[in-house]
């Protein structure tokens, strides 16, 4: 039986934490008496029976659908898209969930003789999947059936042809999706909810759509009215996006949801899981075994001499165990609310008011550096982004607190990925970093037809990319006093606008500036993801 | 003068009992003398710790480099055994079987917890002939002999307690290797030991052995060689030997069409019946022969310009 979340007051007895530092692990001690660490629950069971239990999904729908196979026909159009790379992190092992279900849905419809299938990445825009990782995501019995008849390809925001017009919100947001998923009799939308953020109607509205479309809910205004965009139901991003949805529905878009969730096994906690060389950090240190601390030390002693090229592939090929815990198809709606609830089972760890710091270890991998490099503008990303708005409630740092992160922060970028992040990074942040003002950048580097052909032709992230991150951190810099990060390059720190510290007693007593001597600290552990429920 | 030298044989002769073997008496039933060869070989031996040893060194230093650097397998569909992966349960591996090559490349391809826990169902008449093919079959490939023309109790009971002891079986249910490299009707053996033991039956397709070492050939022809492992078969309640053994080959079969089309358009005719059978068409055999070239994978890749 896994446990539950825990909230540790650390007192003189407690062993040092351990940190991600991006490709590699610190262990910190944090001062007893005023710090806290919040631990995740341990990672629940999986399915016992992953594909009977898709099928049992598929034929049992939530809401208001019919089963799939009555919804399928002969002659029918029929469209199914799935998450992209950014899901779920890191990378599950084969079989990848994602093919289990397209497989499932495919030999439904080979069944009711569908001979018009085609097969979508829903990456908005992100960069366009490779052939590696679409064999991944779908596996190879899917690829070479489709790809080769170019039946299974990469979302193409800025194609011109490609693009429909669906309707506008009665907020007047403009909603339009790619234009074969549109036009099909059914889209059967394939998720994966690694966090509470992901899935619902934002799966298709974001997913499928454009910079037309996600302008109106990607901006500064959302963001900083989405506390969290972890919690759908205190989230302007969410509302915007089921507005959109409403607009779909009601324009014909029949879609036909299928969501699965997954434990947070991230390193593998099986003691027969011989292939996990990194399963203590799965454990609450205090439980690490002497095999578990010499490993650690091994683990550790190797990097520090391996070359960073090396660190971030040996990283970047890791494929996590991740566990199924549930699947769930039919009405969008309907399908969400059910995921979210097996979400916050695994993730949510009831925690009782704020502190003047909180602390986070930052790992090597985000959404958008999946088999690349995670650069100075991800690393706010991922911290102020992704990880501060892991709560529900209020935030685990009280309003003006500071926020100590650590993480290298190289001035590093990959230049196939990532490059209008290079120039927003050189252009934008030289002069600004307050969200507001970079605002007002976002237009020249959206329509810039350099960025545009490498989003259509390489594989690149949208021109507009870089400013998104930017705007996901934008709740957390209004909330905060400070950021600090520990361990970085500090003039890529100062770029982002942050202060950069050398250790974390440092980074403490910078904060004390701002909040006063002898704050109290949150620190919330990672691995695995957790989410604070605080009240 | 003519030396005559002294005859061995004749020597040999003139020894007697106890030097030599007795005779028996005459008016006295011989007893019958007792096989060791053919179904009767003994092979437990052979799944002795030292023997489990040897047989893991011998396959990851001969028969892994020997059948990679023949054969150049590729395994397809291993994702399709996770589930049983993570229970570690005793399966049933079928394939279909064209060459002496098979079984090899089917050991050297399976996946962990089965790689090294597996035994085969050789026949009993050809690798057991005599003790010392059925010692070099025990030892290399874990066989134990198994009665082609009936299933016999001594077969299919130690087939049956292996399983039940957690050791996995390879069996060709063709019984033989295709004569010309079509398949033949699979027989009821993997279906009655899946039906007795209840453990699940894997179908695998093989795809180019025949063209590396088909029957009756004297010399190995190196090439590409596919083993694409299909979905899990339980089976059914109620379900007799002969159903069972249908729907193994039917999967066998299904496997061959993914691997000469595409997964969907092989689902969609597995659905409609229209799977083409391992059999081939009807007709002369120059027509089968024919019919045979004209079967090729065509894992196609997409072209790399323009980008999708």
């Amino acid at each position: 039986m896994p446990r539950p979340g825990l909230v540790l007051d650390v007192d003189s007895s407690t062993p040092p934490i351990v940190f991600h530092h991006g490709e590699d692990f610190v262990l910190e001690k944090l001062p007893a008496g005023r710090s806290r660490v919040i631990y995740p629950p341990e990672p629940h069971e999986g399915l016992e029976d992953t594909d009977a239990a898709i099928r049992h999904a598929l034929e049992h729908p939530l809401g208001d659908s019919q089963p799939l196979s009555t919804l399928l026909f002969s002659g029918m159009k029929l469209t199914i898209c799935f998450d992209d790379i950014s899901l779920p992190l890191p990378p599950m092992r084969k079989p990848d969930v994602r093919q289990r279900i397209i497989e499932a849905v495919l030999d439904t419809a080979a069944a009711a003789g569908v001979d018009d299938v085609e097969i979508i990445a829903a990456l908005a825009l992100h960069r366009r999947m490779t052939e590696d990782e679409l064999r991944h995501a779908v596996g190879d019995r899917v690829y070479d059936a489709f790809a080769p008849s170019g039946r299974l390809y990469n979302h193409d925001a800025e194609d011109p042809d490609g693009m429909l017009e669906i309707g506008t919100t009665d907020k007047g947001e403009l909603v339009e999706i790619n234009k074969r998923a549109a036009t099909s009799d059914l889209i059967v939308y394939v998720n994966i909810n690694l966090v509470s953020m992901d899935g619902g109607w934002k799966s298709t509205a974001t997913g499928l759509s454009g910079y037309r479309s996600l302008r109106h809910h990607h901006n500064v205004h959302t963001m900083q009215h989405s506390k969290s965009f972890m919690d759908r139901h205190a989230s302007e991003l969410h509302h915007s996006n089921w507005r959109m949805g409403k607009v779909l529905r009601d324009g014909g878009v029949k879609v036909f949801q299928v969501e699965t969730t997954l434990n947070n096994d991230t390193f593998g906690t099986s003691a027969l899981d011989t292939a996990s060389p990194l399963s203590m950090l799965q454990k609450r240190e205090w439980e690490w075994t002497a095999k578990d601390r010499a490993t650690f030390m091994a683990v550790q002693a190797g990097l520090k001499r391996m070359p960073a090229r090396a660190k971030r592939a040996a990283f970047q090929s890791w494929k996590a165990p991740y566990a199924v815990t549930s699947v769930q198809a039919g009405e969008v709606e309907a399908v969400h609310e059910r995921t979210l609830e097996q979400n916050f089972a695994q993730h949510l760890v009831p925690v009782e008011g704020q502190t003047d710091v909180l602390t986070m270890g930052l790992p090597y991998i985000c959404p958008y550096n999946v088999n690349s490099v995670m650069n100075p503008i991800l690393v706010m990303c991922l911290g102020l982004g992704y990880f501060f708005n892991m709560y529900r409630g209020k935030p685990p740092v009280r309003e003006g607190g500071v926020l100590i992160m650590r993480h290298p922060t190289p001035w590093e970028f990959h230049p196939v990925h990532h490059p209008s992040y290079i120039d927003f990074f050189e252009q934008v942040l030289s002069q600004t970093t307050d969200p507001v003002e970079v605002e007002k950048y976002e237009q020249a580097f959206a329509e810039d037809e350099w960025y545009r052909h490498l989003y259509r032709t390489s594989y690149a992230y949208h021109g507009v990319h870089p400013f998104y991150m930017w705007y996901w951190g934008s709740h957390a810099l209004q909330h905060l006093g400070k950021v600090v990060i520990v361990g970085g390059d500090p003039k890529a720190v100062r770029r982002l606008g942050f202060a950069p510290a050398s250790t974390m007693a440092d980074a403490l007593e910078i904060a004390s500036d701002v909040v006063g001597p002898a704050p109290t600290i949150t620190h919330v552990h990672n691995p695995p993801l957790l989410m604070a429920d605080v009240t | 003068m003519k030396v005559e030298l002294p005859d061995p044989r004749r020597k040999l002769r003139q020894l007697a009992f106890p030097l030599v073997a007795p005779t028996t008496p005459l008016g006295v039933e011989p007893r019958p003398k007792e096989r060791r060869t053919g179904a009767d070989y003994d092979t437990e031996w052979a799944r002795s710790f030292r023997a489990r040893w040897t047989r893991t060194v011998l396959l990851e230093s001969v028969l892994r480099p020997t059948a990679a650097a023949i054969a150049r397998p590729r395994r397809r569909g291993i994702d399709r055994l996770a589930d049983l992966q993570g229970a570690g349960e005793p399966v049933i591996f079928c394939a279909n079987h064209h060459s002496h090559v098979d079984t090899p490349i089917v050991l050297t391809s399976l996946p962990e917890p089965w790689r090294y826990q597996v035994f085969v169902g050789a026949a009993a008449d050809y690798f057991f002939r005599n003790r010392a093919t059925g010692a070099a079959a025990s030892l290399l490939l874990n066989a134990i002999p198994i009665e082609r023309a009936t299933v016999t109790r001594r077969s299919a009971d130690l087939a049956a307690n292996l399983i039940d002891d957690g050791w996995s079986m390879l069996i060709f249910p063709e019984g033989g290797r295709s004569p010309d490299g079509w398949g033949q009707d699979f027989r009821g053996g993997a279906a009655y030991l899946a039906r007795r033991t209840g453990a699940p039956v894997v179908p695998i397709h093989l795809s180019g052995t025949d063209r590396i070492l088909p029957k009756g050939a004297k010399r190995l022809r190196p090439g590409p060689t596919t083993v694409t492992f299909g979905d899990p078969i339980r089976a059914e309640e109620g379900e007799d030997t002969r159903r069972l053994a249908t729907r193994i080959e039917a999967a066998v079969a299904a496997l061959a069409d993914e691997h000469t089309s595409d997964w969907y358009a092989a689902r969609v005719r597995a659905h409609t019946g229209d799977t083409p059978g391992l059999g081939g068409p009807d007709g002369p055999s120059w027509r089968r022969a024919w019919a045979l070239g004209e079967r090729s994978p065509s894992r196609r890749r997409r072209a790399a310009w323009p980008p999708r």
